[in-house]
């Protein structure tokens, strides 16, 4: 077995183990725009809800509804449309690791 | 393999796969880099906030002449008397407590050579990357007759603050029956729906206030931002008082006469009593210093680091920037710094800068409780920010009352949202 191939399996594995344990160190791609609207910090008061340390599973269901329009919307279901199941996953478990 | 590389190779391995990697062990190192932002706008003060919080190691210094940042989003609400001037109105306090350095100056130039930048009031900031953020200047050259007394006339009021109440006072001040006359320019510009948000809400000072009055919009341009939207809720709201004048209908303004208050177009000529020209523009003045403008006035930068096209170490964002299909907004200014932080973060640690994907959301009022939106997802591709496809897009033409007050109620949000991360 060369190199490359074994960090493969280490990464499948680090994937599986850390998609559960919700850790993500950097940030994925699209998930810096959001708290445009969704605010970070828990003092902002605004009608839109919050996304840090939501539960992954929630997030991921929400935007895949809103990508199929199955869930009311204003711009989320525009929004989600531009993002595939990999992006949306790696933003929900990203957002689900912050903390305010 | 090295520690780099391998961590390299790991990054491409699950690039796609739902979780980026491990929490990677900050590289021991004397110094974790120095950046100084110009520019403490929506852009500039998101990226030295952002780099704080990423690495609190990383010296960031912030260049920015106004103790108070007065922010240009809901200005058309002041102009129109619905909102309190200071309201838009924010300090600094926050950013300096989360580290960053305020330094209360001009930039007055860029060594980019040497990697540093000269204060107005003396001070040398030398740097390992350096953030432009300096939004837009008015092109005084870009419209004959309208120079800087000429604003005192007729005001442009596209830099929130003295200009903005000065546009309202001139309204206050009208008597009803007069006709504002507006002009907007041709594209790129700050803000591309906010000539017509504009246009809307004086629509509505207008019609409650002063209904025998009239406005005309004179454009450089055939199309614009939510064009449908603005126009069917302007037949619905403000027939008869807002007329539009296009391109093609001879709208694009050729001249300025401040003395009689007058604008000229090719085909006529419209005296106003209360004139709101909106000018041409280009990148804020220290771009053009920095060597980052182009013939344009605007910056062209890499679609993925915001580093210039023109100077390397210098990384440009917000309406100064070249964003392909990214619109000129504060959203997209605060989207575009949270990135452009993560990338000289990465960048400062040795590292590749991952690919980025941005979004904009953009709302306008064209009246109280009565809101419209665009919203649109980039990414990179051949050089530039290109549009996702079949994402993003308008409102729905046919959304009922119950959904455009909903947006309304959303635009209200986003700006208690936008300001607080940024400057709460």
């Amino acid at each position: 077995m060369d190199k490359r191939h074994t960090v493969a399996l280490h990464v499948g594995a680090a994937v599986l183990f850390f998609s559960f344990a919700s850790v993500a160190a950097e940030i994925p791609p699209g998930a810096a725009a959001c708290s445009g609207c969704h605010a970070a910090k828990s003092t902002v008061v605004t009608p839109v809800p919050g996304l840090n340390g939501r539960d992954a599973a929630q997030i991921m269901v929400a935007m895949k509804e809103f990508r199929m329009g199955q869930r009311p919307a204003t711009v989320m279901d525009r929004i989600a449309k531009g993002f595939t199941d990999d992006e949306i996953n790696a933003i929900a478990a990203w957002y689900a690791a912050q903390k305010d | 393999m090295t520690r780099t590389s391998r961590r390299e190779f790991l990054r491409k391995a699950v690039a796609g796969t739902a979780v980026t990697l491990f929490p990677l062990p900050a590289i021991a190192q004397n110094s974790a880099g120095r950046v100084v932002v110009v520019g403490g706008g929506f852009a500039g003060a998101t990226c030295a906030r952002g780099l704080k919080k990423l690495d609190p190691r990383i010296s960031v210094t912030l260049v920015e002449p106004n103790r108070t940042f007065t922010a240009c989003p809901f200005s058309n609400s002041v102009i129109a008397g619905l909102r309190d001037f200071d309201a838009q109105k924010f300090s600094y306090d926050k950013v300096a407590s989360d580290g960053v350095e305020m330094a209360f100056a001009a930039a007055s130039t860029i060594d980019a050579r040497g990697r540093g930048v000269a204060l107005d009031n003396g001070a040398r900031l030398a740097y390992d990357r350096l953030v432009l953020a300096p939004g837009i200047d008015i092109r005084w050259d870009g419209l004959p007759g309208y120079n800087e007394a000429a604003a005192e006339r007729m005001p442009h009021a596209w830099k929130a603050g003295d200009q903005t109440l000065l546009l309202r006072r001139q309204l206050e001040a009208m008597d009803d029956g007069g006709v504002v006359v507006m002009s907007s320019p041709a594209n790129p510009f700050r803000c591309p729906p906010g000539p017509y948000e504009r246009a809307s809400l004086i629509a509505h000072y207008l019609k409650t206030r002063k209904p025998k009055s009239k406005l005309i919009v004179l454009d450089a341009k055939d199309a614009f931002s939510k064009q449908r939207l603005f126009q069917n809720a302007w037949k619905e709201l403000y027939l008869g008082l807002l007329e539009w004048v296009s391109l093609s209908s001879g709208g694009k303004v050729t001249e300025v006469e401040p003395a009689s208050n007058t604008l000229v177009t090719d085909f006529n000529r419209y005296q106003a009593a209360v004139a709101n020209v909106i000018p041409p523009q280009k990148a804020g003045r220290i771009a053009e210093l920095a060597g980052v403008a182009d013939q344009t006035g605007w910056c062209p930068v890499d679609p993925v680091t915001f580093e210039s096209k023109r100077q390397t170490n210098i990384h440009v964002i917000g309406d100064a920037a070249i964003m392909g299909a990214m619109p000129k907004s504060a959203f997209a200014a605060n989207a575009q710094a949270k990135t452009c932080a993560a990338v000289i973060a990465a960048l400062l640690r040795g590292q590749a800068p991952a690919e980025q994907k941005l979004i904009n959301t953009c709302y306008s009022l064209v009246a109280p409780g009565y809101g419209i939106s665009v919203a649109g997802v980039y990414r990179p591709k051949d050089g530039q920010l290109a549009d996702v496809e079949n994402a993003g897009g308008v409102s729905p033409l046919d959304a009922p009352a119950a959904t455009r007050a909903l947006e309304a109620n959303f635009a209200d949000g986003w700006f208690k949202t936008i300001t607080g991360e940024v400057f709460g």
